[in-house]
């Protein structure tokens, strides 16, 4: 999973089936500091996270279609999580 | 998935049958603020509605063939979905 923050979102009107009535998150990717620069994703959401979040995506095909209950959904990136805090060993 | 924009369109003489009704479009990739970013690649197209100009976004892998109908299919990329809107916050709103 990738640490990330929701930046944006996008609207579409036709998509695939799977896209009908959930949310399309841009999420930039994070480095452990929380900073930006890693480039950014357009991702699912499964737990409802939104403006400037901290998240946790889950960037890996086979999860994400488990998490939404469907073998045939073109998914890979999902938030999964709202980050509360991060904790790192201090040199 | 990714942001790109439609740049061109593929129109192969011969083709494997899978992928025989499925549009074939070159794709720019974009950032998320819209500028290019990479290089065009040639994406399925799984909606059959997109041309070019057209701002959309794609996966890659495995996740493109499940995106066409029918999707066990040989493509590296393809279209999920046309964009109307990307909408950014402000670094103010991010705070």
């Amino acid at each position: 999973m990738i640490l990330g923050r929701i930046t944006g979102s996008v609207v579409s009107t036709i998509h695939h089936p799977i896209v009908d009535g959930r949310k399309l998150l841009v999420a930039e990717r994070l480095d452990q500091r929380g900073r930006p620069g890693g480039g950014y994703l357009i991702a699912f959401d499964a737990i409802g996270a939104g403006q400037g979040e901290t998240v946790l995506i889950l960037d890996e095909g086979n999860g994400a279609r488990q998490i939404l209950d469907d073998a045939s959904a073109p998914v890979r990136s999902i938030v999964v999580a709202i980050v509360d805090h991060v904790d790192l060993e201090t040199n | 998935m990714l942001l790109g924009r439609v740049i061109g369109t593929v129109v192969p003489a011969v083709l494997v049958d899978e992928l025989s009704a499925t549009p074939l479009l070159w794709v720019q990739p974009l950032s998320r603020d819209g500028k290019a970013e990479g290089e065009p690649l040639v994406c399925a197209d799984g909606t059959r509605m997109a041309g070019p100009g057209q701002i959309i976004y794609w996966v890659a892998s495995r996740e493109a063939a499940l995106a066409l109908d029918p999707w066990f299919v040989p493509v590296d990329d393809a279209i999920v979905g046309l964009v109307d809107e990307v909408r950014l916050y402000a670094p103010e709103e991010l705070a």
